[in-house]
């Protein structure tokens, strides 16, 4: 049996009235990749923030890495690593200043950073830009070095909130490349997409549907379950009934 | 035409559904309008003055009960020693010290020729020369009415010293308003606008993610600016003294200090803006609207705040400039020590220590 590297049970965040996550309940395996699909305002990002140690969940339990997301909240930043869509790097700083940034508050030691980098830069081929603003790379690069910095610690899961948007699918491709290289270390990948195509390359996927988890399995169990051929129309048949729209 | 009106129409939507740039458009003439003519006057009135009067004769009690009707000056005190005057103007509880010599009637009799000490705190120059010209225009009014009774003249002759300023520069009163508005505006809005940058950006999350604790993210934003408003202050410290002929009269180490602290008010002043507002836009206008204007209006150096309308001047007393003001001028002008301004320190370190703890507060419910 997998190690399970996060394991929720009725975690829920409530805004007042308004329950955004409704007594979520999952576990994640260490080394999986799972696409954490919803429409928009389904309640993803709420659930997501909850795990991450940026919102206190109002109910229910849940820890990631073996730590506790009401009372370990430091620990578990020290474990985990982010990468959004939003925002990629410092834009007015060079690609080795923001590897030294992030190496720096993460607690890297200089000889670990300078080592990393190093590597970092081979692996992504990015020996004429490393001095250069990243303002100065194209989205795809950008996107690609974000994820490659969120690693540099080392941590044992990383959380990718939309993180090929805009890029065109063959850079999303080479993207996925690296996710599955980090998968193959060990590393979890706990990523939410909009796009159905990069579902299939998930090991398992969960639908969240007006705050709660509709279904959860592996591409191929959810298109035998639904009887239909592609997860596009997995998402229709689920989210179709929402009441909740952003 | 036809689109070009419909273009027109779509702008009015836009100003008029826009409530702030509403407010600017409607409300800011409206209250400059009345600050300008019910608050902001250089008029002086009811300035407070101590009197010594080493005479107690008929002539000085009658001169003493003129000024004290004159709704120009408030006699804070009579005090029978000049000696204790010094500290009174040091603390700037007073503008204006007005002392009979004690042979005055004597003088005024038998030589036809007395004097009247006038001493004024000119690091005000504005109002040190007003209130000047006040108090011997009404000697002046007693020394003709004696006239008109008698033949031979009597003359009163009122001898004017200007204290910290003799030669009534106009530096020395600004100098201290530039400092604190130089430092109010980096400070402020910079580090407001910085943070915020980060919100909008995003860049903030990913920080806020990491095992840093947030708190002290917001504080290293901080720290370039502590830097830069050091070197500013130290810049404008320098030109006072060396273009202006402004010297520091006081410890310029205290100066030093106190400066530090005022930067830190700012600047913790600048992180509260940045926890409660959302864009750049906004952190913007509240830094500039919200504290530049009331700097300039309420510190204090440019329009005397005992002229203001009493609410307006317990509003002044939250400005922080306005103590900083006082500081920088008793130390600079006066060359006080810290004995005579700790009061004002206090005051500033508790502004301070308020706006940090509310900040905290704000930013742990922003969290949860």
């Amino acid at each position: 049996m997998a190690e399970v590297v996060i394991k929720t049970e009725k975690l829920t965040k409530r805004f007042g009235n308004f329950t955004a996550v409704d007594e979520i309940t999952f576990e994640v395996f260490k080394g999986e990749i799972l696409g954490f699909l919803g429409a928009n305002g389904a309640g993803k990002t709420t659930a997501m923030r909850m795990l991450i140690g940026l919102s206190t969940p109002t109910s229910g339990k849940a820890s990631v890495a073996g730590f506790d997301v009401y009372h370990q909240t430091e620990n578990i930043k020290k474990n985990i690593g982010y990468m959004s869509q939003r925002f990629s790097l410092y834009e007015d700083l060079t690609v080795m200043e923001n590897i030294r940034f992030y190496g720096g508050i993460y607690g890297l030691t200089n000889a670990e950073i300078k080592a990393k980098s190093e590597q970092l830069i081979f692996e992504l081929s990015l020996e004429k830009q490393a001095k250069e603003l990243v303002a100065s790379l194209p989205l795809g690069w950008k996107q690609k070095l974000s994820f490659s910095v969120a690693l540099l610690h080392e941590p044992k899961i990383v959380f990718l909130d939309e993180p090929t948007g805009g890029v065109d699918p063959l850079t999303r491709r080479q993207f996925w490349e690296l996710i599955y290289a980090a998968s193959d270390k060990g590393i979890t990948i706990f990523v939410t997409t909009h796009y159905m195509d990069e579902a299939e390359y998930c090991n398992r996927i969960s639908i969240m549907v007006d705050g709660k988890i509709k279904a959860m399995d592996s591409p191929e169990n959810l298109k035998k379950q639904f009887d239909v051929n592609s997860m596009d129309e997995v998402f229709y048949q689920l989210a179709r009934g929402a009441t909740r729209a952003e | 035409m036809k689109q070009f009106i419909a273009f027109v129409k779509k702008e009015f939507y836009h100003v008029l559904r826009d409530k702030r740039t509403l407010l600017i458009l409607f409300g800011m003439p409206v209250a400059q309008i009345l600050i300008f003519g019910f608050a902001l006057t250089n008029e002086v009135k009811n300035a407070k003055i101590v009197i010594v009067d080493q005479a107690k004769d008929i002539s000085s009690q009658k001169i003493i009960s003129e000024i004290a009707a004159s709704h120009y000056f408030q006699i804070e005190n009579t005090i029978p020693d000049p000696k204790q005057i010094a500290s009174a103007f040091q603390k700037g509880t007073i503008h204006l010290a007005i002392i009979f010599p004690a042979s005055f009637n004597d003088d005024l009799m038998h030589l036809h020729k007395a004097q009247i000490q006038i001493i004024a705190d000119a690091s005000d120059p504005n109002t040190a020369t007003t209130l000047t010209n006040y108090a011997s225009a009404i000697i002046g009014d007693y020394q003709s009415g004696l006239n008109a009774k008698i033949s031979v003249p009597m003359q009163i002759i009122p001898e004017i010293r200007m204290l910290y300023n003799p030669q009534l520069k106009g530096a020395p009163n600004f100098v201290p308003g530039v400092m604190a508005l130089v430092l109010l505006l980096v400070c402020v809005l910079m580090t407001a606008i910085s943070i915020v940058k980060e919100k909008e950006t995003g860049t903030m999350e990913i920080l806020l993610v990491s095992p840093f604790k947030p708190m002290l993210v917001i504080i290293a934003k901080a720290v370039p600016y502590l830097f830069l408003s050091l070197i500013n202050v130290m810049s404008i410290l320098l030109l006072s003294v060396y273009v202006l002929h402004v010297p520091v009269k006081g410890s310029v180490l205290l100066l030093l200090a106190e400066s530090t602290l005022f930067i830190i008010t700012c600047l913790t002043l600048g992180i509260f803006i940045s926890i409660k507002t959302n864009t750049q836009q906004v952190a913007m206008l509240v830094s500039l609207m919200g504290m530049l204007l009331p700097t300039v209006l309420f510190s204090g150096f440019m329009f005397p705040i005992e002229n203001m309308p009493v609410p307006l001047q317990i509003i002044s007393n939250i400005v922080p400039s306005k103590w900083f003001y006082i500081i920088v001028k008793s130390i600079m002008i006066k060359g006080v020590g810290f004995s005579v301004i700790w009061k004002e320190t206090v005051i500033l370190v508790g502004i301070t220590l308020f706006l940090f703890f509310l900040s905290i507060k704000s930013f742990k419910i922003r969290m949860a």
